[in-house]
């Protein structure tokens, strides 16, 4: 009886811990921002590896897909109407907003994932932005929010349910859109597998976005060389207005 | 075709940027202003960040106004010495000007200065010159009109008297090195040459000839503007090199163009229609701070 019993546990317990890894690739991995740049879409596929049996009970899988650019520091500021204009009153310092989020699921993620889940591993446009856990209060909610809807609004954030195609609990995929008001850095893509309210595995890819060629140049120039580069960019102009002069001169001769 | 700006990092379509050159340079052709007070507006409506489009403009109205002087100094009409009295008062605003813009930058009310004083100085300008206009237009219907004699005003009991021969004149430095630090000032907060301040200064205040002050106002307004690039360039790092290329390939053509255009209209003509752009763009500035903006929230770079 005790061996059955043993032999049940042991049954239950490689049920339970049958191990689902993910393994994931990209279309690119490098992004080159050239002068024509305009966007990039990307294809992100994997698949869910298995080892031992899955219980025949067992709920449905979902993919949650979390591409997060470079955390940047920002201030968000508040305009009120003063004195009968309107003028920015007040603002917040915010340590660590990324410069591009997007959220890719299976499923409407309040129905997969608890809230508490889904702050503390930033899946969500309303946990994107980071902010101390002592600083929220209703005040800076306000802002936060803010950031979200601005970038919503300029198609750096998105949140896009059921835009993972999941086929056989197996083989999955998503497009993401890279926008062409793209900053440089790396891009943090995570996925998430999700079964009966838990994370039950993950792994992340970065996407590197670097300005190539003549960008690469300019901006770099820009920032090291800042007295050549200002000399540089009047020679420009001079020899511009120089051409134009001179090339109308000719036609009106 | 879009291209990505290396400073600015936004993504913009080429042919926008060189026609809104070229449409801003035909209208500079046609009244002989650099036109970066129509121009910087512009920029911020595109999309483009306000340092960078401050900057980036400084920049191209080195271009536009190289281009212009040059026609002038052959026509012999540019007033050296004027124009470098006005420049040592140009540099030492336009020092004066990148600091307090720097300033208000960190404190997140750069938009606001610079929107206040597009709106006062568009404003100011633009009234005095429909006035103007109007009331010559109307004395040269009347021909038996005479114009009255030039004032002896309190300008000329000031005191280090200078003479400046293109200009035919004899007064104190002080108006003209005083005007200069103000524009100064205005080029690097607005991101404008300030011809638009300068011409109606040097008739009405300096009483200098309506023939040079074209020549001598833009003259001096390549060195201000040249020094705000360097300064906004080392000090701020929002010089759009590629912006600038574009806004001015296009900014070049259309002042040809513009200036021909200029001719076959006579000179009140020209200035009305002036007087009513100036108008009209300081009106949409004041409807954008009087009304409430869709979103009040705004999102800039962080740090201080």
């Amino acid at each position: 009886m005790l061996r059955i019993l043993a032999l049940a546990l042991a049954f239950m317990a490689s049920a339970v811990s049958a191990q689902e890894t993910v393994i994931v690739g990209l279309s690119q991995s490098n992004v080159a921002i050239t002068a024509n740049f305009s966007g990039s879409d990307i294809l992100v596929f994997g698949a869910v590896k298995r080892s031992g049996e899955l219980p025949a009970d067992a709920s449905p899988l979902d993919v949650v897909i979390v591409v997060e650019g470079p955390l940047q520091q920002v201030t968000v500021r508040r305009k009120e109407k003063k004195m009968g204009i309107w003028v920015n009153i007040d603002s917040v310092d915010i340590d660590a907003a990324p410069s591009f989020f997007t959220v890719a699921t299976t499923a409407p993620l309040d129905d997969i994932l608890p809230e508490s889940l889904q702050r503390e591993h930033a899946i969500g446009l309303e946990y994107a932005v980071r902010l101390p856990e002592q600083d929220l209060d209703a005040e800076t909610e306000t802002f936060n929010e803010a950031i979200a809807r601005i970038r919503v609004a300029n198609g750096l954030y998105s949140e896009r349910e059921g835009a993972v195609n999941f086929s056989q609990e197996t083989l999955f995929d998503t497009d993401i859109e890279l926008p062409a008001n793209l900053i440089e850095g790396d891009y943090t893509t995570k996925i998430f597998l999700i079964r009966d309210q838990e994370i039950v595995g993950q792994t992340s890819i970065q996407i590197s976005v670097r300005k190539t060629g003549i960008e690469r140049w300019i901006y770099n120039l820009a920032q090291e060389q800042a007295l050549l580069y200002g000399l540089l960019s009047l020679l420009v102009a001079l020899v511009a207005g120089y051409g134009a002069s001179e090339i109308f001169r000719r036609l009106k001769g | 075709m879009q291209i990505y700006l290396p400073i600015a990092e936004v993504s913009v379509n080429i042919f926008l940027l060189l026609g809104l050159g070229g449409g801003v340079g035909i209208l500079s052709g046609m009244f002989g202003v650099g036109g970066g007070f129509l121009m910087t507006p512009l920029l911020f409506m595109i999309g483009i960040p306000p340092a960078v489009a401050v900057a980036t403009e400084a920049n191209q109205i080195v271009a536009s106004s190289f281009s212009g002087v040059l026609a002038h100094f052959r026509r012999k009409t540019v007033d050296f010495k004027m124009g470098s009295v006005l420049l040592v008062g140009g540099l030492v605003g336009a020092a004066i000007g990148v600091q307090v813009f720097k300033y208000l930058k960190s404190i997140g009310q750069v938009e606001l200065l610079v929107t206040l004083t597009y709106v006062v100085f568009l404003g100011i300008i633009g009234s005095l010159m429909f006035v103007e206009s109007l009331n010559a237009i109307r004395k040269s219907k009347k021909p038996g009109a005479v114009y009255k004699k030039k004032k002896h005003n309190w300008i000329h009991g000031l005191p280090f008297k200078m003479r400046f021969r293109t200009s035919n004149l004899y007064i104190s430095v002080i108006p003209p090195l005083l005007v200069g630090l103000l524009v100064g000032i205005l080029a690097a907060i607005m991101g404008v040459g300030g011809g638009f301040i300068m011409v109606p200064a040097m008739i009405y205040l300096l009483g200098m000839p309506t023939k040079v002050v074209v020549g001598t106002s833009l003259f001096q307004i390549i060195f201000v503007t040249a020094f705000t690039t360097l300064a906004h360039a080392t000090q701020n790092f929002t010089v759009d090199a590629v912006l600038a290329l574009l806004l001015l390939l296009g900014g070049v053509v259309g002042a040809q163009i513009g200036a021909r255009i200029g001719v076959k209209l006579k000179a009140e003509q020209l200035r009305i229609l002036l007087a009513l752009l100036v108008l009209g763009m300081c009106g949409k500035l004041a409807m954008d701070l009087l009304i409430m903006p869709s979103e009040l929230f705004s999102i800039g770079p962080g740090g201080h």
